[in-house]
């Protein structure tokens, strides 16, 4: 591939001026971008980093001189490397992108054509400049998998998108990325829909790709933790304004805006651990399969000390979920059994009492989906007391009013639907709809992964306030460390359907770790902007 | 080496390599397994169709034997008769009897031809079907090389330039065409191309002496009015599978890299966009074969349609039982294959893990 004369390092080559870009919603337009300025330099790295709304992708693809559907730019000046794009008809644009502006998208997984071989999709755009031959583009593209750390570089490129794994494609992805060598990469989110583990291994590959080939990079995350690993300097954006902006040592250590302090607040909640030799669940041997699948559960063994809360942390496909579908009866296991209050529970639902029921409640990562859009939230919250407890009229209305105190909403929401609703405060619904049974047990599967950090604090603060008002006991899933150093007394580490061990949170957290909890707690970025670097050398020694 | 077909994307390109997966050490590859599958249920259901046919007309009322010999048939003709065509004993033997001749390519004996009268001047089904199904099957194979890709065009390109002008010259046409009734559009076909303008003839009275130019002559108008008539179903499909895909997050990411948007239609969105597709035109095309009997009236074509509807009037019902049963094979077969080839393109299906 042919050297293009780069500029020197340093050189500006992105410029956006006070940009300002609409989106259409409600029948109308309203500003998400409100006039943003961003300059990048040649071989710089810029971390652009908000909540979800802030506009960051938004900003990130008018970089590129893109606008989704649905949106419009309707003023400021974006020049790339002397080039004006706003003004720029979309043909031209096209010859910018893929060449010399590259982008790499949230799901790897997604943005791969499913009907393609991976290796087609990496040198489509270098063929169609007609520049080299299939041959030549196939040998470059094998070369960056194998820059990329991917396994056996030579065949994985003809492999279609579902027989590779997240990570791999991800980093397949910013191989396709490079494939013309561009001058300037947007990494959208690109290990958001990542586990930790593999989080290292992209992470360090992009890093190094970047600085291999000198290129610019916009990279955009909610995690500061991520963007101080990659980013030279840091953009704080939240509802399309700027916030702040500053060198990543800077803006981690002295950060001056209020709302870029509290972006990390979550990891300023900490329960003092604590245990109960009473415990409310009691795992023994459970093995577990889906249909005549493989069994997905290998002998687990959990307890859950009544009053507390546990929390079973492990990367997707591990098990976690499956185990909370065994122990609400979704999932009837194939061996061992589960007591609760010292009682053996039936396997299967159907098979249960109606106390049984009440007792273990359930809340779900997407309150979104686990909500009957068309019922109205007094409907949602009064539907378990008239099931449980045969609640009804002015007496059901006034339950579900206490119940929206406990979760700090007022009665303005009784009569509303769901979509009225923000992120967290559907989720409380979500919390005050289990609350109506009056449960002894909450399983909580991923309650706050999809929501953002403030929101994520004020969820944990009041499930903490409530454990401590009516003694519910928790079984808290995730794959968020941080949120597991918040709110949890015991952590239970589970790996490809295994419990590689279970402890008090302070046992757990420090060493001597069993191999995999080693990795997986080394792999929880921090915000030190060397702890990759530090990181890499020390499993490198190893 | 790769081979390649063409529209259906890489999906459809193998290594030499991957062919011999195909068949790795005696064990079948899973779409050999669900393709087996799919046809052993294909014939289970042309089982269960035959026996539905069978107890529909064993539903009718009035007897055969005097329906087909008339009023002036004396009691001891009948009962003759009957005796002939195994009328007298209980329909599960009949069934058997009919059943197993089928299989072996023996669909029995048409009853027209027999009279009162003693002479027997009937046929055998097949003598009299085979002809016919031979000018079914040719009208609708030209009505589907023409239709087929005239529908993927239309719809490929007004999901390209979609909500433009042209996007709705094109829906407004074809949705005109599909909302006339056919006979009525056969009527304006015969009027400006066969009496207007005498360019082509108003009969299509084929026969199996005419040249192939000839017949295709005679059958330009009825394929004409088919083709107005299934395009804008297959052509709307089409349009909508694609769009539907527009919407991906891949179809985004190939914008991003810059691929110009009538090969992301091409090569991004319509690989992925088969199965629907294909189901349309299955559905379009056995339309073709046993739904065109108004059309086959208007044009007096020697079609299986008219047999049927012959058939039916007179009670010949070896005749009636053949021709549903072969109306019958036709969907489950063009089923299959839309099937198949929903299953093939998807590269989840065809390259398990």
């Amino acid at each position: 591939m042919s050297e293009r004369d780069r500029g020197t390092k340093g050189d500006i080559l992105l410029d956006m001026k006070n940009v300002v870009i609409d989106g259409f919603s409600d029948e109308r337009w309203h500003e998400i971008i409100k006039g943003i300025d961003l300059t990048l330099r040649r071989g710089e790295v810029l971390g652009l980093i908000g909540e979800s709304g802030a506009g960051k992708s938004t900003l990130g693809l008018a970089a590129m001189g893109f606008v989704r559907p649905g949106c419009r730019l309707t003023s400021g000046e974006i020049h790339f490397d002397g080039m004006e794009l706003r003004s720029m008809p979309e043909r031209h644009k096209q010859k910018l992108w893929g060449t010399r502006i590259a982008y790499v998208a949230q799901s790897a997984a997604a943005a791969f054509n499913p009907a393609h071989k991976l290796i087609d999709q990496t040198i489509e755009i270098a063929l169609r400049n007609g520049q080299t031959s299939e041959k030549e583009a196939q040998a470059d593209a094998i070369d960056l998998y194998r820059a990329m750390q991917l396994p056996d570089p030579e065949n994985i490129g003809f492999r279609f998108p579902h027989q590779v794994s997240g990570g791999q494609l991800q980093r397949a992805m910013t191989a396709m990325a490079m494939a013309s060598r561009p001058d300037l990469i947007i990494f959208d989110e690109p290990t958001t829909a990542l586990d930790v583990t593999t989080q290292v291994n992209v992470l360090a590959a992009m890093r190094d790709a970047v600085e291999r080939f000198n290129t610019a990079a916009i990279y955009i995350t909610h995690d500061l933790a991520v963007v101080a690993q990659m980013a030279d300097r840091i953009k704080v954006l939240r509802y399309g304004v700027e916030m702040e902006e500053a060198e990543t040592r800077k803006m981690l250590t002295a950060p001056e805006n209020e709302y870029t302090k509290s972006l990390w607040s979550v990891r300023s909640i900490y329960k003092e651990p604590q245990t109960s030799d009473d415990n409310i669940i009691e795992i023994n041997g459970v093995d577990a399969a889906y249909g005549k699948g493989e069994n997905v559960l290998h002998d687990v063994n959990i307890k859950i000390p009544r009053g507390k809360t546990v929390a079973i942390v492990g990367e997707s496909g591990s098990g976690k979920s499956t185990m909370a579908r065994v122990v609400t009866g979704l999932l009837p296991q194939n061996r061992g059994e589960v007591l609760f209050n010292g009682e053996k529970l039936p396997p299967r639902l159907k098979d249960r009492s109606k106390e049984q029921l009440r007792k273990i409640q359930m809340i779900y990562q997407m309150a979104d989906t686990a909500m009957n859009p068309r019922q109205t939230i007094k409907d949602i919250i009064g539907r378990p007391l008239e099931f449980y407890f045969g609640h009804k009229g002015a007496d059901q209305e006034a339950k579900v009013l206490e119940l929206l105190e406990m979760i700090e909403l007022d009665e303005s929401f009784m009569d509303r639907l769901p979509e009225e609703l923000s992120g967290g405060q559907k989720q409380r619904v979500c919390i005050a709809r289990a609350l109506a049974a009056n449960p002894e047990l909450i399983i909580c599967d991923e309650v706050t992964s999809a929501l953002d950090q403030i929101v994520q604090e004020g969820i944990l603060q009041l499930l903490l306030k409530l454990q401590t008002d009516i003694g519910v006991s928790y079984i808290f899933i995730t794959h968020d460390i941080a949120t597991v150093q918040a709110i949890s007394d015991e952590i239970v580490v589970m790996l490809q359907g295994k419990v590689v061990e279970q402890g008090l949170k302070s046992e757990i957290m420090e060493p001597p770790y069993p191999e995999y909890t080693q990795l997986l707690l080394s792999s929880v970025p921090e915000m030190d902007p060397d702890w990759l670097t530090e990181l890499l050398k020390a499993r490198e020694g190893v | 080496m790769n081979v390649k077909v063409f529209g259906l994307g890489k999906a459809f390109s193998f290594h030499p390599r991957e062919i011999c997966d195909l068949k790795q050490e005696g064990q079948l590859h899973p779409i050999v397994r669900t393709i087996l599958q799919r046809l052993l249920l294909g014939l289970f259901t042309l089982f269960v169709v035959s026996v539905i046919i069978f107890s529909s007309i064993e539903l009718l009322p009035g007897d055969f034997g005097e329906a087909v010999l008339g009023q002036a048939a004396t009691e001891d003709t009948v009962a003759a008769f009957r005796r002939e065509l195994g009328l007298d004993q209980p329909a599960y033997m009949r069934y058997a009897n009919w059943i197993g001749g089928v299989v072996q390519g023996d669909f029995g004996t048409s009853f027209s031809g027999r009279s009162s009268s003693g002479v027997d001047r009937s046929r055998a089904v097949v003598d009299l079907i085979a002809p016919r199904l031979k000018n079914t099957l040719f009208l609708a194979s030209m009505t589907a090389l023409i239709a087929v890709p005239l529908a993927l065009f239309l719809g490929v390109t007004a999901a390209l330039y979609r909500n433009s002008i042209y996007d709705r010259i094109v829906n407004v046409f074809t949705l005109t065409t599909i909302a006339t009734p056919e006979f009525f559009v056969a009527y304006i076909l015969i009027l400006l191309f066969a009496s207007l303008n005498p360019w082509f003839p108003s009969l299509a009275n084929i026969n199996e002496n005419m040249a192939f130019g000839e017949k295709l002559y005679k059958t330009a108008l009825p394929s004409l009015t088919l083709t107005l008539v299934i395009v804008a179903h297959m052509m709307r499909m089409t349009r909508a599978a694609i769009i539907n895909l527009l919407a991906s997050p891949y179809i985004e990411m190939a914008r991003l890299k810059g691929v110009s948007a009538s090969k992301i239609i091409l090569f991004h969105a319509l690989p992925n966009a088969w199965a629907p597709i294909a189901t349309v035109i299955a559905f379009n095309l056995a339309y073709l074969v046993v739904g065109v009997v108004i059309v086959e009236a208007v044009f007096i074509y020697p079609g299986v349609g008219q047999l049927l509807v012959d058939a039916v009037r007179t009670r010949d019902m070896p005749v009636v039982q053949a021709a549903t049963l072969f109306f019958a094979a036709t969907y489950i077969v063009l089923n299959l294959i839309a099937d198949i080839i929903g299953i093939i393109t998807n590269p989840r299906l065809l390259h398990p893990r």
